[in-house]
């Protein structure tokens, strides 16, 4: 399981995060909801190791991951896909998928976690061997959740998936967290649409400015009048 | 200007656009990836070019000479990196470029203290030296030859290295999205490091034949290429490997070109005339020829 005690993060002289503690369990999927810049993406990146925490503790089966570069994370089972899609535009399909996997040595693994890839999105196949820029913005999506899926995480840090996306899209990429939570992998998700990530999470974190507000199971935060008014625009 | 001076003119162009093009790389990459300018890339060259010149002095086999250039080369630059670069990993982009300004310094003042301000002569091994006659009275000097086919050879291997190998494929995409190259997995040490092996190694090679290429070597010798190699980098668009050798085609040719052309009182005005067509060039495309036009991410 993960789990985050305290930790404060700073960007020059301004504090991001003001003593955050949350935790993930094994198998779960735990939402992270909150306004613009309350912080969520700042917490996901403290965790991949890309921001280093000023103070606390982010544990993980065991390991401190504050004292770990990014790579060592991600060879530790944590896969972040990024807010924005964040995919090499220049590179070809295939190659961002080959680099999602790039800490996996074995050839036999690689082509059946892209067999599964291609089964969630048939459409990266169809495009295996073109430049990533050269897709649409869905699909794109598509490419950075696939690449983020290539080095089978344990657990999966999302950053607003649904972000900019039309709502047929977002509704196919939340049936794919539904099924990747259905198939055992823990998931971090991070989004401003609350109400959908309420639907699909187990339980949830509210955070605003910077600390937690409310936590709890996302069913009853999504019936708490006051999550409901503030984010859910009730 | 005749067909046979034309074909050897051509000849030329190709070659100074063939070590521009080696030095380039080196320059491009690691800018693309730490963005970088190593304005210290020129002494690399320099010492690489000392280093031909006291190695040949033990008689050793020309190959064998070049093949210890390179390693040299390597390992200044793996120093370089290392005492002067990686201790600065997070800071502003100027206090980098300021550092390589300061490990020019250093190190041409070091070679001038060591070897003294008077130019040696390079080693010139009989490969790289001599005309060869070809049909129709044109002839071309070996070194020209030997210049253009090394550096069209190792520009295959390298977009070989680049688009084939792994530790290719993360270099661009650490140089494309350095946040999410992180997030892969991908060790940014490791690239860094492969950038700097890769283009001084680049750079021991362009050392041996801009050094058999000009004749001499003094301390000083390595402002000229890394100059000429940053503005074919801008021309090509900065941090785009294919387009700092386009680039350094271009101003290879266009230097030669010139001075064939100009009439002899205007051809000592030939840098000029290249800054001239460089202003010209970044009025048009400021991003460069191969540049994205992508505005710098927040």
């Amino acid at each position: 399981m993960l789990r985050v005690s305290d930790i404060r993060v700073y960007y020059g002289a301004i504090q991001a995060i003001k003593e955050v503690s949350l935790e993930v369990n094994d198998r779960e999927l735990v939402a992270l909801v909150g306004a613009n810049g309350a912080g969520k993406t700042t917490i996901l990146r403290t965790i991949s190791g890309l921001i280093r925490p000023r103070s606390g503790a982010i544990d993980w089966h065991g390991t401190d991951l504050t004292s770990l570069a990014s790579h060592q994370i991600v060879a530790r089972g944590i896969s972040q896909v990024p807010e924005g899609r964040q995919i090499f535009a220049g590179l070809t399909v295939r190659d961002n998928l080959m680099l999602g996997a790039i800490q996996r040595r074995d050839r036999g693994a690689f082509d059946q976690v892209l067999e599964r890839v291609f089964e969630f999105f048939p459409v990266l196949k169809e495009r295996y061997g073109q430049p990533g820029g050269t897709l649409s913005g869905g699909e794109q999506q598509m490419l950075a959740i696939g690449r983020g899926l290539m080095s089978r995480p344990r657990l999966l840090l999302l950053d607003e998936p649904s972000l900019g996306l039309a709502p047929l899209m977002v509704w196919r990429i939340f049936e794919v967290i539904s099924r990747l939570k259905a198939e055992g992998v823990t998931i971090l998700l991070v989004e401003q649409n609350a109400r959908k990530a309420l639907d699909v999470a187990d339980r949830a974190y509210v955070l605003e400015t910077g600390r937690i507000i409310v936590s709890g199971a996302a069913r009853e935060l999504a019936a708490n009048p006051d999550v409901e008014r503030a984010y859910l625009g009730g | 200007m005749t067909a046979s001076e034309f074909g050897q003119q051509f000849v030329n162009a190709l070659s100074l656009g063939s070590i521009y093009a080696l030095v380039a790389v080196g320059l491009a990459m690691i800018f693309g990836i730490l963005r970088l300018i190593n304005f210290a890339h020129g002494e690399v060259l320099m010492l690489g070019a000392f280093a031909a010149y006291f190695i040949a002095e033990t008689g050793l086999p020309f190959v064998v000479v070049a093949v210890l250039v390179v390693v040299t080369t390597v390992a200044i630059g793996l120093l370089m990196e290392r005492v002067a670069y990686r201790p600065l990993r997070g800071a502003p982009d100027v206090a980098l470029l300021l550092t390589s300004l300061a490990v020019s310094i250093a190190l041409q003042n070091g070679a001038l203290l060591a070897f003294g301000a008077q130019p040696k002569p390079f080693p010139t091994p009989a490969m790289l030296s001599g005309q060869l006659q070809l049909g129709g009275g044109v002839q071309i000097s070996q070194v020209n030859l030997v210049t253009v086919i090394t550096a069209l050879t190792l520009m295959v291997l390298l977009t070989l290295f680049v688009t084939r190998t792994r530790l290719g494929i993360s270099m661009r995409a650490t140089a494309e999205n350095a946040m999410a190259a992180r997030l892969m997995g991908i060790n940014v040490n490791t690239v860094i490091v492969a950038a700097f092996l890769v283009g001084s190694a680049l750079a021991g090679v362009a050392a041996i034949l801009w050094g058999a290429r000009v004749g001499r070597i003094q301390p000083d010798m390595g402002f000229i290429p890394v100059l000429k190699a940053f503005v074919a980098t801008v021309i090509g668009g900065f941090g785009s490997i294919p387009g700092a050798v386009i680039g350094a085609y271009l101003l290879g040719f266009g230097e030669i070109f010139l001075v064939a052309l100009l009439p002899d009182s205007l051809g000592s005005y030939r840098d000029a005339f290249v800054f001239a067509g460089l202003i010209v060039i970044l009025l048009f495309r400021p991003q460069g020829i191969l540049g994205s036009t992508e505005p710098e991410k927040i």
